[in-house]
């Protein structure tokens, strides 16, 4: 490690034992940092004095290709924000151009949106909690986890096309109705595939001592300070905020729903693993009765200024061709303006900050990405805390580099 | 400006001289502050049992090429107990880019902040620890400016040389306490 400390011999007795501090860098690539961070950390023996993280690895400045991009192209860039829920992106960002275009989608649409947003939840927690606890040697679970995953994957792929980037939402809709029987499919995992997946590792971990001993008590924050870091979602609610948009601040009917907002006491590592669980079967629960109340009707709005015009159409007359071709080309018209539109992703608040200043482009779009604000909190939630806490401390507060970097 | 909303009023009532514009725009409250009472609105919207506006959500900027002030810088704030939501707004000219600290009202302004001064070369009197966050040390120039071209190549950085990987990561340490 430091090649200068020199042996000293055997204290004295009463006498401490001399340390020398030690550095040791973490990263860019490094398994545990589950995405291309760099962390910096100050030891005293095995305890974190301090810590820097660098980040930026990942950065594709996401904001100034939006400003070159019409409103509809900004879309597959959003999928990168955070690649493990890439749906959820899709919709926070076309509800905020929608706040600004003044627009209200179908019910069936805003259905779709909210079954595709709580299957992205599972699965984003599915990929947090089991990649947690292989940082913590439990490899098992994450299987049990992928299971699932996988089923959620294969939905998706035949819903957009892809697995990753799925840009499936539009502004004003989406870009298809569900294929034929997907509900049939979907049903059956959100039936059993997953609260079987769930159960299992419910049954292993949740009052398993070695868990608990890692992470009860590992990198908790008093109410006061996650606020003032801005924290949001999971790791809000493990300090016992029941701060959650889609009861604060419905968007998208999530009033009509039937759900309970789970908290936990102490915010450390073991509650917001606690309250990802159950934010799971909340979302089950949510998407029980999306699917039992699934609305028929189209899926895209009937406003000539921001849906393509049917083919019949364009091939058929002038006018529909010419709307077509103005769309595609110069843009969706959005008109002067500035709004902030923030949904509860599944990392916490995703805030979309839009300037308009006119034309087919964006002015300016700012993403307030959770899992930012969450990780400047990073050196006051290990410090103290020793080198493999730190490791519990990252996967539990989920940070995603591509949300992160922008 | 009739039928304002109660944070707009309670700022204006508050700060009368310092508010310059408000508006509700798709019920976003927005007011814009002079740069010099920013902080000062800011912490009162804090701690104003009132308002309570316990998170800063988002901190940015925006790059109004042409217009006098250049730059704006843009708060958002939202308020728990009260479930409120404000967006603040102060102009930067350009001749002196240069904002006091929101770090000492909420501790989560600190990385916003550095990412602004990253990407808009807006810097922050006060700020703990004002270095680049998203881009390398080597970086010229302030890429989400509108006059930065998005063709722009940036000149090769040569390797660092660092014999032993160990003194790099003591030189970074030593850097970063030597900016502290």
């Amino acid at each position: 490690m430091s090649g200068e400390i020199e042996n000293k011999g055997a204290p004295a007795e009463g006498e401490e034992l001399a340390t020398d501090r030690v550095m040791l860098n973490m990263g860019p690539i490094h398994p545990a940092t589950h995405g291309t961070l760099r962390i910096i950390v100050e030891l005293d023996g095995e305890t974190i004095v301090s810590c820097d993280n660098q980040m930026g690895y990942l950065h594709r400045c996401f904001e100034k290709q939006c400003e070159n991009a019409t409103w509809t192209q900004v879309l597959p860039y959003t999928d990168r924000l955070n690649y493990v829920s890439p749906l959820m992106n899709n919709v926070g960002y076309v509800l905020a151009v929608e706040k600004l275009l003044d627009i209200d989608v179908p019910e069936r649409a805003k259905y779709i949106r909210i079954i595709i947003s709580e299957l992205s939840r599972i699965i984003d927690h599915l990929v947090c909690v089991g990649t947690n606890l292989v940082d913590l040697g439990a490899l098992t679970n994450f299987w049990y986890f992928w299971k699932p995953r996988e089923e959620v994957y294969d939905l998706i792929e035949e819903l957009t096309g892809t697995r990753m980037t799925t840009a499936y939402t539009r502004i004003g809709g989406l870009k298809d109705d569900l294929p034929e029987g997907w509900v049939e499919k979907a049903q059956k995992v959100v039936n059993e595939s997953i609260p079987a997946a769930l159960r299992d590792v419910d049954a292993l971990i949740t009052k398993n001592r070695i868990f608990l001993e890692r992470t009860v008590g590992v990198g908790a924050l008093t109410i006061e300070e996650a606020m003032e870091y801005g924290f949001t979602g999971p790791c809000l609610r493990a300090c016992g905020v029941p701060y959650d948009l889609r009861k604060d601040q419905p968007y998208l009917g999530y009033e009509t729903f039937d759900f309970d907002i789970p908290v936990g006491e102490n915010g450390d590592t073991y509650d917001r693993y606690r309250v990802r669980m159950e934010e799971m079967w909340q979302s089950l629960r949510i998407l029980t009765q999306a699917f039992e109340r699934l609305p028929g009707g189209p899926v895209n709005v009937n406003d000539p200024r921001v849906t393509l015009p049917p083919k019949d159409a364009v091939y058929g007359n002038i006018e529909a061709l010419m709307n077509h071709f103005k769309i595609v080309m110069e843009g969706i018209q959005v008109p002067l303006g500035e709004v902030y539109h923030a949904t509860e992703a599944a990392n916490g608040e995703l805030g979309f900050y839009i300037v308009s200043r006119g034309g087919g482009k964006p002015y300016k779009i700012k993403v307030r990405p959770p899992c930012f604000a969450i990780y400047s909190a990073f050196p006051e939630l290990v410090r103290g805390h020793m080198i493999a806490d730190a490791i519990a401390i990252l996967g539990s507060i989920n940070i995603i580099a591509g949300e992160l970097d922008r | 400006m009739t039928d304002k909303s109660p944070v707009i009023a309670r700022i204006t009532e508050q700060f009368g001289a310092s508010v310059y514009e408000t508006h509700s725009f798709r019920g976003d409250d927005t007011a814009l502050v002079l740069r010099e009472s920013v902080i000062d609105v800011l912490a009162f919207l804090k701690q104003d049992p009132d308002m309570d506006f316990a998170f800063l959500m988002d901190l940015t900027a925006v790059d109004y090429l042409g217009r006098e002030p250049r730059f704006e810088v843009v708060y958002h704030l939202y308020s728990f107990s009260k479930n409120l939501r404000v967006r603040v707004k102060t102009g930067v000219p350009e001749a002196d880019p240069v904002v006091a600290t929101a770090s000492t009202v909420w501790k989560g302004a600190n990385w916003f902040e550095r990412e602004i001064f990253d990407m808009y070369g807006i810097r922050f009197e006060g700020h703990p620890d004002l270095r680049r966050i998203l881009l390398y040390e080597e970086f010229e120039g302030h890429p989400l400016r509108k006059d930065y071209p998005i063709d722009l190549r940036q000149p090769t950085v040569s390797t660092r040389e660092f014999p032993d990987p160990e003194k790099q990561v003591r030189r970074t340490i030593d850097e970063w306490r030597d900016r502290k």
